[in-house]
Order: structure tokens, then sequence, then C-alpha cells
């Protein structure tokens, strides 16, 4: 059995610093683990949010060492035990306490994506006929946990605060599934343009790097997306200047 | 009295889960207030780990299927206690709310002709469960969250309630604490949805999260409400055993589903020498027929390994009492097996079981394709629960509803896999409609000035007194667990049941000492204090039904009764608080069931 310094962040709106603490590292442990053991050793008040323990509920999302993390799915043996393990609140959210931030924004971003609008059914027993493929094309943005990492990396929110005009990678994520939804037949372009800031994400694909589902955020959900606008927001006469440039486009 | 922020609804529901969701949908959809208070963010619910799927009679992969059969696969799954009027319900009402929900944006795998395709599960005659890969507990809960959020619903995030307020003879409303602040809320109804879940975190080795606290099996008793079935707590044969971190999180039984075997370290299939007689005419002969069963032969019969959950728990725990066990205590359930069937079976294993496959590779460095995990039995699920009208969800205090886990009924001895999903979809409908209906049939009663009061006192009381001599709240709840995992665990007997009541009452003395240093803001030594009251709650009411219960029948399971008694087989038991406080157990003979479901029963035996 070895102990390992944690310097965690304690602190609150008004401020904070790390604060080292030592534990007790045994076999399998992940970081949360950790956290935990203090908490219930040393430092009962310890903010800390967490519920699943197993990557699937998307909570316990921090920075350790500097990286965006899930503390649940970070195995100790990962790290490099011979220093401390610095574990500190996600950045690119306000600090409510300790490793905890408020998350609140996301919650109302969501609501302002136009919601999910089926077709009408087309089996006989009132219900829809989709096949598989149709299915997992989607599957992957729907693996989301919502855990925000891709939201915290990305720098247009974590750098440039612009919380107010971008919706940030897990909600393009969001407008993929539904635009791409075999079911689906809103159309959200305009929107992602005028109000989601897609034209801010200069796709340095830092959200698909910390993605705990590894969902291809940038590749599969944004690309796309970006497509989709020049298609349909700046048709018909930027298709036009496609065409008689001759440059390659996505046919609408 | 001091003035708390008060939040008005007319109909309130506390939890966010599946159950709580869908009640939630429900209520909004009939035109009524609704509010939903989540201890967690929204979103994060306990339904979320939900991996197998969703039992529905839809008849997709097998037309065999039907209500009848599922309605028949419940009860003896049940061992024949559940409510049958809530098991008919559950049967036909099942695959409306499945379809529902692809109209609200959830997504399942397909069959070759596009419906929805259905995996076979324990318990289960046919191929029933609707999933999409093993993440439909989250497929489901955001498939809810999303279209709820656009339904007018007031979501109170990161809130605990620790009482239900009662006036005039009904339930009125609830008081809580903001998880952020500390701040006192009140919240004023006309009818109350209890869906808080599970009671996990009364053992040590669960599956639950921290959330599994048994809240609002405690809030409805502490009400005036009564629990029911409170013996049957379901520990699920599959949860990881190493590393120690880990230990008790799910694997799912989707593994077994889809040709997973479980081996000693022999390398025996013990599972062919457990086959119980209740369904031997129900579980294949040899291993080829039940690997056919498991690619979809309508001819063959189920491999033994989707046997009820609690058998195949029982069976790993006798494989490891006698010294069969894997190193760290366990069984080899092996998947990668599938090699010497399917070419490309690690592909065919990470498309099937993707979060499986992940959960391994990085928690336990394991590669499920290549190499046999390690499994043991996890505490998982709470048969018992409030006791509710099986057609309204009420519970026998006005205006209070329970559905989900935390209601009881539908799985009498022992839940079937899938069968938690469709319960909380159905019954999460029904208590929706029904608490709305209430809200609009009887006017807001006023608040209880003094109950509010008293709700306020008691919550501040880890706060009081000297918080250097107090008790740690983590240790007491520890403590807890050790005598629930050691003493009301998997088997049972008398002696133990009635230590673990003396070591419940003591630690319910040392609970009122339990402090909390600190500030009031996200104080998880504070949260934890304040669960305590409902844990050993739950746990008081599980100790004494096992105890009551001289059998062994579906999860209970007594070494001291090992047999199955008709007798008890009549009865279910009921457990309410007495009017000085004390918990009262009584034995409720189970209404005679009507001839028409008598005779479904008969035929398909």
């Amino acid at each position: 059995m070895a102990t390992n310094t944690f310097k965690i962040w304690r602190g609150d709106a008004e401020g904070g610093a790390l604060q080292d603490y030592s534990t007790e590292v045994t076999e399998g442990m992940v970081v949360l683990d950790a956290v935990h053991q203090i908490q219930a050793e040393q430092a009962p008040d310890l903010a800390v949010r967490w519920n699943c323990k197993a990557g699937k509920c998307g909570s316990c999302s921090a920075e350790v060492n500097g990286m965006p993390r899930l503390m649940c799915m970070t195995r100790l043996n990962s790290l490099p035990m011979d220093e401390p393990v610095s574990i500190e609140p996600m950045r690119a959210f306000p600090p409510v306490k300790d490793l905890v931030t408020d998350v609140s924004w996301n919650y109302k971003v969501k609501k302002t994506i136009r919601p999910f609008k089926p077709r009408a059914p087309d089996a006989e027993d009132g219900t829809w006929r989709m096949d598989q493929a149709d299915v997992d094309r989607v599957m992957e943005f729907r693996k989301c946990i919502e855990c925000y990492l891709c939201q915290d990396v990305c720098h247009v929110l974590r750098e440039h605060h612009k919380h107010e005009e971008f919706v940030g990678p897990r909600f393009f994520v969001y407008a993929a599934a539904l635009e791409m939804h075999p079911l689906d037949e809103e159309t959200r372009s305009k929107e992602l343009w005028e109000e989601g800031g897609i034209g801010y994400c200069n796709i340095t694909k830092c959200c698909t790097n910390v993605c705990p589902e590894n969902i291809t955020i940038t590749d599969n959900a944004i690309i796309p997306l970006k497509e989709r606008v020049v298609d349909q927001v700046f048709d018909p006469v930027s298709r036009a200047f496609r065409v008689l440039s001759g440059r390659k486009g996505k046919a609408p | 009295m001091p003035e708390f922020p008060t939040h008005e609804y007319d109909v309130l529901i506390i939890g966010a889960g599946g159950a709580g969701l869908r009640a939630a949908v429900e209520a909004a959809g009939q035109g009524v207030t609704v509010g939903v208070i989540c201890k967690s963010l929204l979103g994060k619910a306990h339904t979320v780990m939900a991996e197998g799927g969703a039992a529905a009679a839809l008849a997709n992969v097998d037309e065999r299927d039907g209500w009848r059969v599922h309605f028949a696969d419940t009860m003896r799954g049940g061992q024949y206690l559940s409510n049958w009027k809530m098991a008919e319900i559950h049967a036909k009402e099942a695959p409306d709310r499945i379809r529902e929900l692809e109209a609200w944006g959830a997504l399942f795998d397909r069959t070759e002709d596009g419906r929805i395709l259905q995996r076979n599960f324990g318990g289960h005659a046919y191929p029933r469960l609707a999933h999409v890969g093993d993440r439909t507990g989250l497929e489901m809960i955001r498939a809810l969250q999303d279209h709820g959020v656009h339904q007018g619903i007031d979501f109170q995030m990161e809130c605990t309630v620790t009482r239900l307020l009662l006036a005039g003879g009904r339930v009125v409303g609830a008081f809580a604490y903001d998880r952020d602040r500390g701040r006192f809320r009140v919240f004023h109804a006309k009818a109350v949805v209890v869906a808080t879940g599970g009671l996990g975190k009364a053992f040590r080795i669960t599956s639950n999260s921290w959330e599994g606290t048994g809240d609002g099996h405690a809030l409805a008793y502490e009400a005036g409400a009564e629990l029911l079935d409170m013996e049957f707590v379901q520990f699920h044969p599959t949860g990881m055993v190493w590393p120690p971190s880990v230990r008790g999180i799910l694997v799912t039984e989707g593994v077994r589903g889809e040709g997973g075997v479980l081996r000693n370290s022999e390398g025996e299939r013990f599972m062919f020498d457990n086959v119980p007689e209740l369904y031997k005419s129900q579980t294949a002969d040899t291993e080829e027929e039940g690997w056919r069963y498991c690619t979809g032969d309508p001819n063959a019969r189920r491999p033994p390994e989707l046997l009820t959950r609690d058998h195949v728990a029982r069976s790993i725990l006798k494989e490891v009492e006698e010294g069969r066990g894997s190193p760290h205590g366990g069984a080899f359930l092996d998947i990668a097996w599938l090699r010497e069937k399917i070419p490309n079976h690690a592909d065919h294993i990470k498309r099937k079981l993707p979060s499986m496959y992940h959960q391994f590779k990085q928690l336990a460095d394991l590669d499920i394709t290549e190499e046999p995990m390690e499994v043991g039995p996890t505490t998982h699920y709470a048969m018992g629960g409030v006791r509710v009208d099986a057609e309204t969800q009420m519970s026998v205090v006005p205006g209070l509803f329970a559905a989900g886990e935390c209601a009881a009924g539908l799985h009498g001895a022992n839940r079937l896999g899938g069968n938690s999903l469709s319960d909380l979809l159905v019954f999460g409908m029904r208590a929706g409609e029904h608490a709305a209906r209430f809200a609009r049939e009887n006017g807001l009663e006023g608040l209880d000035d003094a109950a509010v009061a008293g709700a306020a006192e008691a919550a501040l009381a880890p706060f009081e007194g000297d918080q250097t001599a107090g008790e740690n709240p983590y240790q007491i709840q520890y403590d807890l667990q050790d005598i629930m995992q050691d003493r009301v665990g998997i088997i049972r007997d008398g002696s133990k049941l009635e230590s673990a009541l003396e070591g419940i009452a003591q630690l319910r003395a040392r609970a009122k000492a339990a402090s909390a240093p600190g500030s009031r803001e996200y104080n998880s030594g504070w949260h934890t204090a304040l669960d305590l009251g409902h844990l050993l709650t739950v746990a008081e009411a599980i100790a004494r039904a096992a105890l009551e219960r001289e059998e062994s029948r579906g999860a209970q399971t007594r070494d001291d009764f090992p047999d199955k008694d008709p007798e008890w087989g009549k009865v279910n038991l009921v457990l309410t608080k007495g009017e000085s406080g004390q918990m009262e157990i009584e034995r409720v003979p189970i209404p005679p069931i009507t001839e028409d479901l008598a005779q479904i029963i008969e035929e398909m035996g």
C-alpha cells in the first residue's frame, strides 16, 4: 500500500486554491475513489458531484492533471503516481463549491434547440419501420452522457466565454442526432448558424479528444452540420458560386 | 415560523428517473401544473444504468408472444406473490408505452423488417426486451427528458426531500433542501408522486448509486403509507467483483442473453446442475441447445444461465462457498467463447455489448472479447415498496402516489429482468394520470406551519451540539451496510436477522448524534446524515419482514426454513408505523385471482 498526494481545488465563486491531501492508494482505484476516501476520512464537507460511478451518467466531470476527465473512469495507475495528482473543477462553468460547477447553462441551451418532430407513422399498425443502418447512424450521438467535458475544453467557451452566442459541441451533437434522426422532419440549420454560433467552431477537435464516449464530435456531427448550414442557409447564391467556381459542395 | 421559499404545483413528483419523468409527462399532458424534484441533475438518475432492455410483448421477434405469456412469466417469476391485477395491466400496456417512446424520439435496435428488435432475458419465454445495445436506460431517460423539457414542467435539480408534509388527512407537499446552498424549500401541492427508486445503499455491495437510499419508501412510510413485500431484495447475480473499488457495478444480464456462459474455477458450466423443478421443462438440456436458443431458434429452450436472478445468484454463491470460485470470489462469465461460433466475434460483442466492453476495458483492464469476466452477486433492486392501488398507484394516504422501484406489487418475490423499465413506464404513466385527476378533483389544502417548522428543525440537527464529539455519518452508514450485507443478505436465518434488528436499533441511537462539520453548502457529510434516517427505516423494514417470513421463496432464502411453504404463498407482508412510532407488521391475504387469469397461469405452466 502506498500513499499519494492529491491537490484538490477547494473554494467557491469568491475564489479558492489547491489544497494537499494524502491518502492511501490501493489496486484498481480511480480518481473518484481517492476523492471519496479523502471526503470520508479528512474532509466531510468536500463537494463533489457524482452518481453512477461507472461512466454512464456523466456527473463527475473534472480536470485531472489539467485534462478534462470523468473521475470515475480515470484509473490512478494511468497517471504518474510519483507526483501529486491535481483535481480541479471544470473551468468553462462558474464554480459552486470545490469540484462542483454550475452547469445549468447547458440545460437552458438545450431548451432552445427545436425539439424532435417525427414524420407521420408509415406502418399499418400506426408505428414506423426503420432500417438498422439508419438507426446506427445516430447511435453514436445518442451515446452522449452529457458530461459537458466537450463544453469545458472548447476554447470558444473556455477562453472566449461566448456562452451567449455559441451552444457548444454538446449541442451540436444533440442537433446532429435530431437532424439525422430517421423520423425527424424539422430543419435547424438557420438557427444553428444564427443562434447556435456554429461558425465559431474552427474544428480543432479538442472536444473529440476528451469525449469519454469516443464520439467523433467534430468529424461526424459538427462538420456535417456546417455543410448543411452552407447548403441550406447560403443557398442559392453560394451554391451557384460553388458550381461556377468548380468547388465541391454537398448536394442539398 | 421561519419563512422558506415555497413552490406551488398541482402535482409534485419526487424523483426524475424513468417513473418520475413518465409521470410528469403524463400529468403535464393532462393540463395541470407539474413540479419535479431531482436529487441529482436532470438526466443522471439511476435509470441511465439500465442496460438490458424493457420487457413488452410486442411479438416482433416471436409471434407466439402476447400479454398472456408475459403475464404468466411475471407471475411465475414473482413466485405468485405479485399483485395479479398489476401484472395484468403491466403485460397489457407495456407495448404501447414502448411504442410511444419512439414518437418522442427514442431509438431502439431494429428487426430485419424494420420493427423494434427484442432480445432474450431470464424468465421470459420469448425474446421480449426492446433495447438499444446495452444502454437502453440512457435512451429512455434521454427521450423522456428531451420531450419533458418542452412540456412546461418545472424541474428542481439537486434538491432533496426530507419529509412529506401532511394536513387535513392528506399529503399537501414536501420539505426539501437544495444541495448547492443548503437552503430549505417548501413544496406545496394537491397531489404528490414518490418515484425515488431503490435502496441498495443499505448494503455494502450494490449496483445502486449514492442516491439509492430508500427515500420514497421511508418518506411514504413516515407519512402513514404501507410498505409491502420488503423482505424481497433482488441480488443480481452478475456484478463486477474486481477491482475492489468497482465491486457491485452491474454486468448486464444481456451478456448471458447474447450467449455468455457461467463457469466455475474448474471450467464447469455449473448452472446445468442448478435447475429448479419449476423451470426444468423450460430449460435446455445441453450446451448446444442453450446456444441455439441464444441465436433465436424458436424450438430451443433457454440455457440455465438465463434462469431467474435469485437462482443464479444463489448458485454462484454456492460455487464460491464450496471452493470453486474465481480468484476474487466470484464466478467466470465468458462471452469470449463466442469465437468458437461467430467469425469476427470481437466486433459482434462490441456491437451488442458496447458499454460492457468499455466498462471492463477501462475499470478492470480486461478485454471481454478475449477473457472471461469475474462476476458475483450485487444488491440490485427492491421488489418491496409502497403499497398502492393497482389501477391508480395511490397509497392509503389520500393524494400520495408511488411508481417505479419505490412502489411494490408487480414483482412479488422476484423481479424478471426487463420488467423494471416497462414497470416504470406503465405505472409512471398511471401515477401521473391519476395524480393529475386527484389534483383536479381536490383543492389545495393549507400547509401546517408546525409541521414545516418541525421538518426544518430536524434537518438542522446534524449541525447542533458538539461537532467534534459527534458521530461521523459515513461511519454509521458503513456499519449499517455491513449489518445488512452480512446478516440480511442473500442467505438469511432467524438468529442473524434478530441480531441485525438489534444492530439497526443501536445505529438509530448513534444516528441521532451524527454531526456534520462545515457549512450548509454542498456538504455531503450533512446529506449523508440526513439520508441515514431513510436508510435505517428501510433496513429495519427489510429485516423485520425477512424474519417474519419463515420460508424460502424468490429472493428470500432462509437457511433455517429452506423450503417454500404453500401457506406463505397466500400472504404478503405489510409494514406500517404504529401509534407510538414502532414498526408494525401484518400478514395480508392475497385476494383470490380471477378465473380468466388463473386459467392463463394454468395453461402457460
